[in-house]
């Protein structure tokens, strides 16, 4: 790639929200949200639990109908489409491709009666892939970038342990190569050092595989790891961004300072 | 049997199944609903099929039933008598005379011609059941025809077993297009589903119908390492000593005997007819 190639492409957006609302009849979920995320950078978005911050994400990654706003996407033939102008079987496509969701419970990510190697390889042949040897050797390449033993590619997670499932599901997720990478709470409900090994990995991954990543959480000390930049949601509104070092040392917002000062010192 | 209409059903009922024929044809592999009705037998023991045939079916025809190939086993015997009884059809056990043929688990050994009618029982319809369970999301992948969760099946397999252990109702893929189950035939029958007769696939507690005009384009899924294999027994029909017909292991006795003979009765009894004896046969009686 030429110099003035990747400067073009340095000067676009990989995703860009404009003002997309969504309301649970007269109750808001999330209100006019805006934000352009660059290729390679990681939006760490936070907040207490009800503050839309889940709604926002599956409104973002074509789960969930917004009532209103754009959601542009840098696709890779078409460059900026709005996602939601899309037909769905574009939007299924992306989803499998350009797209990774990685669910809190691994259990809604994965398939539980499918043994590790179909699951990672179920992306490679939704794409296309038919060549038996050749899925299997990536999906245990995989196996291997996410800590699980290669002799356990024929197990189901039904056999696994938490974080294994977790890191299974990320496997399974960035085995296509995708660009951007939807997270909600992937370190939800593990024990702290499995969360901390949890978190080496995808800062690994994410820097190595220079993906682009929106994470979704209420603790405050993944975004601190693996976040660039922050969004702090209350109600539904978005009440502080910044860089992440920022926003956490130096709050602005009431809101924000709450937060902060709410994490257990031990 | 004045009591009953031709063939059980009333003609506004065969009608609408007639419609969603029509549209299976059209769409080759597509699973058309249809409001399958209440028939007097077990669901489980053919009740699509017999609607099916009964859509189907004329004054004129003459019609065979087939269970696992048999023409003689509970469930062919009393389909078979129940459209003498209702439609007064003439019936066959005869392949080559037969002008609809409604079968269960099984493609006669002997070719389809032109004109002919195979009309299959099914109980589940959808390929992608057991590792989908929403039919909202099935249909959505049979529409933007997502079917890479086909190949996870068959991925399982091969992880588990070390072959594609699939061997029966082994999936395919219609005209490029739509992948279907082909009811629960042996794999071995899947290379004749491109035949010259019309396949007509009806699923009553389900109320799905498909179908296959004849000729149509239809392959058996696989990867390309693990192309698809056609199995059948590796042995010959110990009646008929024929070679290339799909076989059934009879246990003969409780120290091990057993012996292997034609799925398909009354290809076995022709060949017999001509004069061939397996191994543990005996000569005809001329």
């Amino acid at each position: 790639m030429k110099d003035t190639e990747r400067a073009a492409i340095a000067q676009r957006p990989l995703l860009r929200v404009e003002g997309v609302s969504r309301r649970y009849g007269a109750r808001i979920g999330c209100a006019e949200v805006s934000f352009d995320l660059w290729p390679g950078e990681v939006m760490g978005i936070v907040g207490e639990s009800g503050s839309g911050k889940t709604t926002l994400l599956n409104c973002l990654a074509g789960q969930l109908a917004p009532d209103a706003g754009r959601v542009m996407f840098d696709t890779r033939d078409r460059g900026m489409v709005d996602t939601l102008d899309m037909s769905e079987a574009e939007r299924r496509m992306l989803g499998r491709t350009d797209w990774a969701f990685v669910h809190q419970h691994a259990q809604d990510g994965l398939r539980m009666n499918v043994s590790a190697g179909g699951n990672v390889g179920e992306r490679l042949m939704a794409v296309g892939a038919r060549h038996y040897g050749n899925i299997r050797e990536q999906a245990i390449d995989w196996l291997d970038r996410v800590e699980i033993a290669e002799d356990r590619v024929d197990d189901r997670p039904s056999a696994f342990s938490g974080g294994m499932r977790q890191r299974l599901q990320i496997a399974r997720n960035l085995v296509t190569g995708p660009r951007l990478v939807f997270m909600d709470e992937p370190t939800g409900g593990l024990d702290v050092s499995v969360q901390a090994r949890l978190l080496d990995l995808l800062r690994g991954l994410v820097r190595e595989m220079g993906l682009s990543a929106i994470i979704v959480t209420h603790d405050l000390a993944v975004v601190r790891l693996l976040a660039d930049r922050l969004m702090v949601m209350k109600s539904g509104h978005v009440v502080e961004t910044g860089l992440t070092d920022q926003v956490l040392d130096d709050p602005q917002h009431a809101y924000t300072q709450l937060l902060v000062s709410s994490v257990l010192q031990v | 049997m004045s009591a009953y209409n031709f063939a059980y059903l009333d003609e506004q009922t065969k009608r609408m199944i007639r419609r969603a024929l029509l549209k299976g044809m059209a769409i080759p592999g597509y699973q058309v609903p249809f409001a399958s009705r209440e028939m007097p037998m077990p669901y489980g023991w053919g009740t699509g099929g017999v609607q099916v045939s009964a859509a189907v079916m004329v004054p004129e025809d003459c019609f065979k039933v087939i269970d696992q190939g048999a023409d003689d086993t509970t469930n062919a015997v009393s389909i078979r008598r129940f459209f003498q009884a209702t439609a007064g059809v003439a019936v066959t056990e005869k392949t080559a005379e037969a002008s609809v043929i409604q079968t269960r688990h099984r493609i006669p050994e002997r070719d389809l011609r032109q004109g002919q009618i195979l009309v299959y029982q099914v109980p589940i319809p959808e390929p992608l059941r057991f590792l989908e369970p929403s039919e909202v999301e099935t249909r959505k992948m049979h529409a933007l025809e997502e079917y890479g969760l086909m190949h996870v099946k068959l991925y399982e397999d091969i992880a588990r077993h070390g072959d594609i252990s699939t061997s029966y109702a082994y999936p395919v893929k219609v005209e490029g297009r739509y992948v279907m189950d082909p009811s629960p035939i042996p794999k071995f029958d899947n290379p004749k589903l491109g035949m010259a007769a019309i396949q007509l696939f009806g699923a009553g507690r389900e109320q799905r119908i498909y179908a296959l005009p004849p000729h149509t384009d239809v392959v058996s899924l696989d990867f390309e390492d693990y192309p698809f294999q056609a199995g059948k027994a590796d042995h010959d029909c110990d009646l008929c000593g024929a070679g290339s017909s799909y076989l059934d292991e009879v246990i003969t006795d409780d120290a091990g005997g057993r012996m292997f003979v034609c799925s398909d009765t009354d290809f076995c009894r022709e060949r017999r007819e001509a004069g061939h004896v397996g191994a543990l046969g005996v000569e005809a009686v001329a």
